[in-house]
This record gives C-alpha cells, structure tokens and sequence, in this order.
C-alpha cells in the first residue's frame, strides 16, 4: 500500500440526459399544466393508480379511465433533506412528506410553505399541481 | 472464504480489490481459479469505470472462461449473487461456483453519489421532482416508528454506538473508532431525524465465498463445511408511496417466513445474524421484521442489550454496515464470510465471536429501501 494514492483522471467524460417517455401518461402531465392533478382507474378491476399508469398491473388490462384528484388528505410520515445530491445542490433544505389522500391514495411529494417544526403526522394538507418556467410538478400545501 | 479490508480503498482498483477476497477464498477452499465453472458478482457498479465488472475483475484473477454474470438487487446484490450461484450449483449444473461482492464508491464525489444513490428510489417519481435520498428514505420510516412506537434518537444512537464498538474490534471495518450517544446524537443533520451517525458510511471493499455441492465437498474433503440451509426472496413496491407502513419492510418479513420454513428453524434457533442496516432505523425494523421481536420492541432490544455479544441474539458483531461499511454490492457475500467465520468459531478478538447453540447463522440483506428482500440461513 502506497502512503498517498495515486490516481489518474479519466479523460473521457459522460454527460448524460435521459429523454422520459409520457406519451401515455401525457394527460397527467398536461393537467398539471392546467393546475389539475390526475390518477387512473382501471376500467376493468377499479383500482385507482397514483402515480398513474396506462396499464393496470393488478389485472392485465389497459383500459384505464383518467380521474382527477381533489388532493385533500393527511400527512402520514415526512423528513426534511439537508444532505442532498449533486442536483439538488441549489436548493434549501427541502421536506419531503407522504400524505393519505382522501381518496384512498397516497403520494409523495414535497410539503412547502411550512417550517418543518410545525408539521405533525395528521396534519390536513393538499396535493396541488405546481408550474415551473421550465417544467410542472405537484406538491404539498397545509390546509 | 475471503475479505478486503474495507474503507477508503483509493490505493487499489476494483479488480486489484477483488483479488484481495477472491485469492484467499480459492486458497481456502483448496482450488485454483481454473477449477471454477462459475462466477456470479454482485455488484452495483455505477460508480466506477467499468460497465462490465464481472468479465474484468474474472480476467484479472484467472477465472476467464468460467460462466458470469453481474447480479443487480441494489444493496442486496451480493445476496442476489449468492442466490444465483447457489441455485446453479443446487440444480446439479455447477458443482462448485464463486460468489464475489466487489464495489468502489469513492471514485467519484460525495454528492454524485448521493445522487446515484438517490435515483435508485424510483426515478421517475420520486427522484426527478422530489430529490429523495436514501438517509430520506429511512428518516420516513423512523419518523412513524418514533410516532408509533416510541422509539427515540437515543435509541437510534445506541444502534451506533453498538455498532462502532464492534467495528473498532475488526480490523476490516471501515470505522475502527467508538464513539458515544453525545456524539452520535451531537452529530450534523442527513435526512431529519437522521444524523451522520445514523448512516453506514460510503465505502470500498470485496469479499468473496466458494460454494460447492455436497458430492464436491465430500471429494475436496473440505473439514468444517458451513452449509446454506435456506435462501429466502421478496420484494416490495417500487414506489415507496405504495406501501402500507413505514414501520417495517414486508419484503424482509416475507424473506425471512420463506428461509424460516425452508430450513425448518424458528428466529429463537437463530445464534447469530447480520442485519441490514443501512441507517440505525434499518437494524430496529430488521430486529422486528425478521421475528426476533415483537413489532415496535426493536429498540428495546437494543436498549437491553440483548443483540450484544452475550444476549440473546447477537445481531452485527463485526460492525454492520454502519460501521464495517457498506460497499453496496459486496455487503451479502460480506455478511456470508463473517457468518461462516462465526459459526467455525474463528472470529478474532474472542470478545465479538458469538456463542453458538444451534451452529445457526441468518444474514439479512435489503435492497433500495426494502425493494428487494434476501433472508439467507447457514448452517454448521
């Protein structure tokens, strides 16, 4: 063993960007634009899937109904990120929270315009869509 | 069997690494790497240079022309590894198999690793949008066992602080320090509640084991051959927001039932275990999802004691991944190595080597935050 490890640098860089396809899903994505979030039904077996699928895993078919969510529920567990990865590395710390919807779903998404001191288990909150300049999203308000 | 010293292991590559645990493994066993039909490497790999580690790690220790494959169950690939070889030499095709762990995680920097790490929640839903981390991921599930349960940061510590004095009597583990609840609990904030202290840390490291059928034994005349009893699987949602709880993992409770029932044994038969703790929360939910409690008693065992040297059940004696380390791929066939020492009654200092009873040994092992579940039992 050597005292100070040598290394070399590789020469050879990857940027990668991986293009994600929505062709499916695309409604979701539109009615977050439109401040809608949305989940699907299977036609079929009437489970709901958040987040929405185009084929229903629980019973093979691939009719699936778009339902738009309210988005009331309540908060089931949460943290706050202080250590984040290399491309979050702008933002302040962030809490993540998972919430029960009332329609017998539950999400994960950010929870914003909350300290995180105040938040408990329980706390009524609302999955809303959330518009970026360069993209869309959903997260959590407090009720 | 055979084991890296893990760590910062800047000083070597990854196939330089993996001739650390595979020589001595072949040496143990009495074979040469031209004896052995198959390999199977567990290993996450995203890391480091190399797309196909296991064909580079094989050439570099004499094992070309042997059967590969690379195994992926995030952190439970080297259990993945060791599932496959052992299923190939149970069906009679192989009669003796490799199964190596070999990872470098600290070829690149800290954040991207967070970042690798953290798309392997789900990427799509969870990570494009919400940054989650996997300390996040445990915090969630400490946060509702805390709720729930009464479990406490202090309890979380004592998991550390037991960890490190372990770690700090082997001389593999990556943190050979002990360190104290203040410290533990004074430490700097990953993922509320969770501290530094909370999480395993980013390590190097390989290990590696021999399996051969029972004909083969016999015919090596291998002495003190351990035996793998049972292996058992699950797995559980992608999408951490389709569990039921975040007390728990079902996919470990589902492992262990499976290996319970294959080797006939019930948790109390268990002499020692290596549990997948990934973050302290992970060893307390461990306790309980493999049945060595009641659920929500898991911190009360460690408060007790009774997972120590001496109680009950010793559970990470040689430091757990919090302090051992946690080289993602290499921790299952690790936690194979360190049982099979435990269960000859090898280990060094006597102070860490567990009483044996039964000559029973489980190794636990997650992947992604309970994503893929590998209970194995071994046996002397």
């Amino acid at each position: 063993m050597v005292d100070k490890p040598l290394s070399l640098k590789s020469s050879r860089t990857l940027q990668i960007t991986y293009n994600l396809p929505i062709s499916r899903t695309s409604k979701f994505w539109e009615g977050l634009k439109e401040g809608k979030v949305y989940a699907t039904t299977c036609q079929k077996c009437g489970v709901l899937h958040f987040p929405p699928v185009a084929d229903c895993g629980e019973c093979g078919s691939s009719e699936v109904e778009w339902t738009k969510l309210d988005g009331e529920g309540e908060i089931v567990t949460f943290t706050q990120v202080f250590v984040k990865p290399a491309s979050f590395s702008k933002e302040p710390p962030y809490i993540v929270a998972v919430a029960q919807l009332k329609e017998g779903i539950k999400a994960l998404a950010w929870l914003t315009g909350i300290k995180r001191e105040k938040v408990k288990a329980g706390m009524k909150v609302k999955l809303v869509a959330k518009v970026f300049s360069d993209k869309v999203a959903y997260e959590f308000v407090p009720l | 069997m055979g084991h890296s010293r893990f760590g910062d292991r800047s000083d070597v590559n990854l196939s330089e690494l993996s001739f650390e645990a595979i020589n001595p493994a072949l040496q143990s066993a009495d074979l040469t790497a031209k004896e052995i039909p198959y390999m199977s490497l567990g290993s996450m790999g995203v890391w480091s240079e190399e797309p196909l580690p296991a064909v580079v790690i094989a050439e570099y220790c004499g094992l070309t022309g042997a059967g590969l494959v690379r195994c992926e169950a995030a952190c439970a690939s080297g259990s993945a590894a060791a599932f496959n070889a052992y299923s190939a030499v149970r069906s009679g095709q192989m009669d003796t198999a490799l199964v190596v762990g070999a990872e470098k995680m600290r070829q690149i920097d800290m954040p991207t690793v967070m970042e690798m790490i953290g798309r392997a929640g789900y990427y799509m839903w969870e990570f494009e949008n919400f940054g989650m981390t996997f300390p996040a991921y445990y915090a969630i599930h400490a946060v509702q066992h805390m709720e729930k349960y009464g479990t406490t940061e202090e309890d979380l510590a004592l998991v550390a602080v037991k960890s490190h004095k372990y770690g700090a009597m082997n001389p593999r583990a990556h943190l050979q320090h002990e360190i104290t609840v203040e410290k533990a609990l004074a430490s700097s904030m990953v993922a509320w509640p969770l501290k530094l202290y909370d999480c395993c840390p980013i390590t190097d490291g390989a290990a590696a084991v021999v399996l051969a059928s029972e004909a083969k034994v016999k015919e090596l005349g291998v002495e003190d051959p351990v035996w793998i009893e049972a292996i058992g699987v699950s797995s559980d949602t992608a999408n951490i927001s389709k569990r039921e709880t975040y007390v728990g993992l079902e996919a470990s409770v589902k492992a262990s039932k499976m290996a319970y029932n294959i080797a006939g044994i019930l948790p109390k038969d268990v002499d020692v275990a290596n549990v997948h703790d990934c973050f302290t929360i992970a060893e307390i939910m461990a306790y309980e999802d493999l049945g060595f409690c009641k659920k929500g008693k898991g911190a009360k065992m460690v408060r007790e004691g009774e997972t120590e040297v001496g109680g009950r059940i010793p559970v990470n004696v040689d430091g757990g991944l919090k302090a051992k380390g946690h080289p993602i791929g290499t921790t299952g066939v690790s936690m194979l190595a360190e049982l099979t020492k435990q269960l000859r009654e090898e280990v060094k200092p006597k102070s860490r080597q567990a009483p044996m009873k039964n000559y029973v040994a489980l190794a636990h092992n997650t992947g992604g935050t309970g994503h893929y579940g590998y209970v194995t039992i071994l046996r002397r």
